[in-house]
């Protein structure tokens, strides 16, 4: 026996349809995205692509040097961003007092998120190519993806120093801890989880970007690899772009799989950082 | 009502009986008057209540004495509260040193996401004790203390958050006692728990009472009546202002009290 749906009912059931629906539309466009990479780059990736140099402008040869250039970018610029953004993120959260100079502060760095990566960009090449004299190099472009991580990383660290509870800042307080001892052997202990997660997340993002490094030192076709800091580098996105927009009668399964690899880096790091919060998790509550 | 108001002279503060000593005391947060001349007198090796109502300044009060309320931004504190003597509200005190001789057990138990062991090491390791033997020494002492060696000697390197709730509340006693204080503060320490853990809180609570100054904050009557020594009976006024109404034995307090207010509380006419 069913009895006719009430209003109340009609309306529960086209709400959760509507949601649904809303969902399954986001998560579309990034399987077919993914689909779409491994289908046509699946086939470009071999051992050798992976190893060698490029040849003949990247039609032939591989990408090792752009995979190690990216790779050298990533540890430059979480070598950078990191510590700072701890700090200032410690210092913002358990020190700064709550006034308009700290509100602006944080306002500022929320915002720094917020500007065009072309304009760090053209940042890095006023100050750090030109006015430091690095020159169009490595270290230019990871100090460059370190001002953009930065906005990260400080605000990662502090939401994490944040998000450890009063009651354990005061409970070492209360044996006779100094403020320096609680931050470093119970906040951030604690609060770690959060900031590893925002540093990974942080280097992914500095894995992708393309414009900055276009104009602090990205080259597109390098012999070898960067001997020091102050050498040029080849990285993914930008051969990436370089093959597929101004190198003519490139395959486009090389293109494929030169995004493919890309791809793979940076969902990589993006899943290295939830194993790194799920294990915390895990070991918090573990016995 | 039964309060001295006098303010005794500094050599009379100074005796066996008397440890902590706390003088026309008003404290403020901003604008508000969260405590209103408060003259009271804890004895040493004894347990203090602080009983009344929510709001009346109880925690306040207790978080005087190892200046927990200074992490509050906005808070004044005008009067003395001396301990042994020593006023430590004085300008040269090292608050560090106050709360390694002024412990606090807190409403809901904090233990560490570490290990017991870490836990109850904390303390001693913060100051300096780095010597694994000695630490050994310390840990074992202080959960025997806290009525909790024999649950969780097997599991010293286990999580502390797998423990139940009254035996996290022991842990949170043994990592105070661990750093030797002399006054163990404890606000609402068995607001969490069930009452058959409250009951071994409260036994762990006179046994300690022989050799530490005890003051806890408490809601409830029956835990007062059946565990403290001394009482203090606190109220609000219309401001809201916490003020202290009646003090002294437990016994008196609770079977004649002097003032109306506390008559009413004690015997549930409101509250």
């Amino acid at each position: 026996m069913k009895k006719p749906l009430a209003p109340r009912q009609i309306s529960q059931r086209t709400a959760f349809t509507f949601l649904i629906l809303a969902t399954i539309i986001v998560v579309i466009p990034v399987i077919v995205i993914i689909a779409v990479i491994i289908v046509n780059g699946a086939g470009a990736i071999t051992w050798e692509f992976l190893t060698q140099p490029p040849m003949q402008a990247g039609k032939a040869g591989g990408i090792f040097p752009a995979i190690i250039g990216t790779f050298y970018l990533m540890l430059g610029t979480i070598v950078v961003a990191l510590p700072l953004g701890v700090l200032a993120g410690i210092y913002l959260s358990e020190y700064a007092r709550d006034n308009w100079l700290t509100r602006t502060v944080n306002m500022a760095i929320v915002n720094l998120a917020g500007v065009p990566s072309i304009v760090y960009g053209l940042f890095g090449l006023g100050v750090f190519v030109l006015m430091f004299h690095f020159g169009m190099s490595l270290l230019a472009a990871s100090l460059t993806l370190a001002c953009q991580a930065l906005a990260m990383t400080v605000t990662t660290s502090r939401e994490a120093i944040l998000a450890v509870p009063r009651e354990y800042r005061e409970g070492s307080l209360a044996v006779g801890a100094t403020k320096l001892q609680t931050i470093r052997y119970v906040v951030l202990p604690q609060a770690r989880p959060g900031i590893i997660t925002g540093a990974v997340l942080a280097m992914s993002r500095a894995a992708g970007e393309t414009a900055p490094i276009l104009v602090v030192g990205a080259a597109f076709f390098l012999p070898g690899l960067p001997q020091s800091p102050l050498d040029q580098f080849m990285a993914l996105p930008y051969h990436l772009y370089t093959v597929a927009a101004h190198v003519p009668g490139m395959s486009k399964t090389t293109i494929w799989g030169v995004a493919l690899v890309l791809l793979v880096v940076v969902l990589s790091f993006n899943v290295l950082a939830t194993i790194i919060r799920l294990r915390a998790r895990r070991r918090r509550y573990g016995t | 009502m039964n309060v001295n108001l006098e303010i005794p002279e500094k050599k009379e503060t100074i005796n066996d009986e008397v440890r902590i000593s706390v003088r026309d005391l008003n404290l403020y947060y901003g604008d508000f008057q969260a405590l209103r001349n408060m003259t009271l007198d804890i004895p040493e090796n004894a347990i203090t209540a602080i009983i009344g109502p929510s709001g009346c300044g109880k925690s306040t009060f207790l978080r005087l004495f190892n200046r927990m309320n200074d992490l509050i931004t906005g808070v004044r504190v005008e009067g003395i509260v001396e301990l042994d003597g020593v006023n430590i509200y004085d300008r040269d005190i090292d608050v560090v040193e106050l709360r390694k001789k002024v412990g606090m057990v807190f409403q809901k138990p904090n233990p560490f996401p570490m290990s017991i062991f870490e836990n109850v090491a904390f303390g001693p390791k913060r100051h300096g004790r780095k010597n694994r033997v000695e630490l050994e020494d310390i840990v074992e002492k202080s959960l025997k203390q806290a009525a909790l060696w024999d649950e969780v000697s097997d599991k010293l390197g286990q999580s502390a958050l797998a423990l139940s709730g009254g035996q996290q509340q022991r842990l949170c006693i043994a990592r105070v006692l661990a750093v030797e204080p002399e006054v163990i503060l404890m606000d609402e320490p068995c607001s969490a728990l069930d009452p058959i853990a409250t009951l071994r809180i409260e036994d762990l609570m006179r046994e300690l009472s022989k050799n530490y100054t005890i003051v806890i904050v408490t809601h409830n009557m029956q835990q007062a009546a059946r565990a403290s020594d001394m009482s203090a009976f606190f109220m609000m006024e219309e401001d809201r202002a916490g003020v202290l109404v009646e003090w002294g034995a437990t016994e008196k307090v609770f079977t004649n009290p002097q003032d109306k207010r506390t008559e009413d509380y004690i015997t549930g006419r409101f509250g």
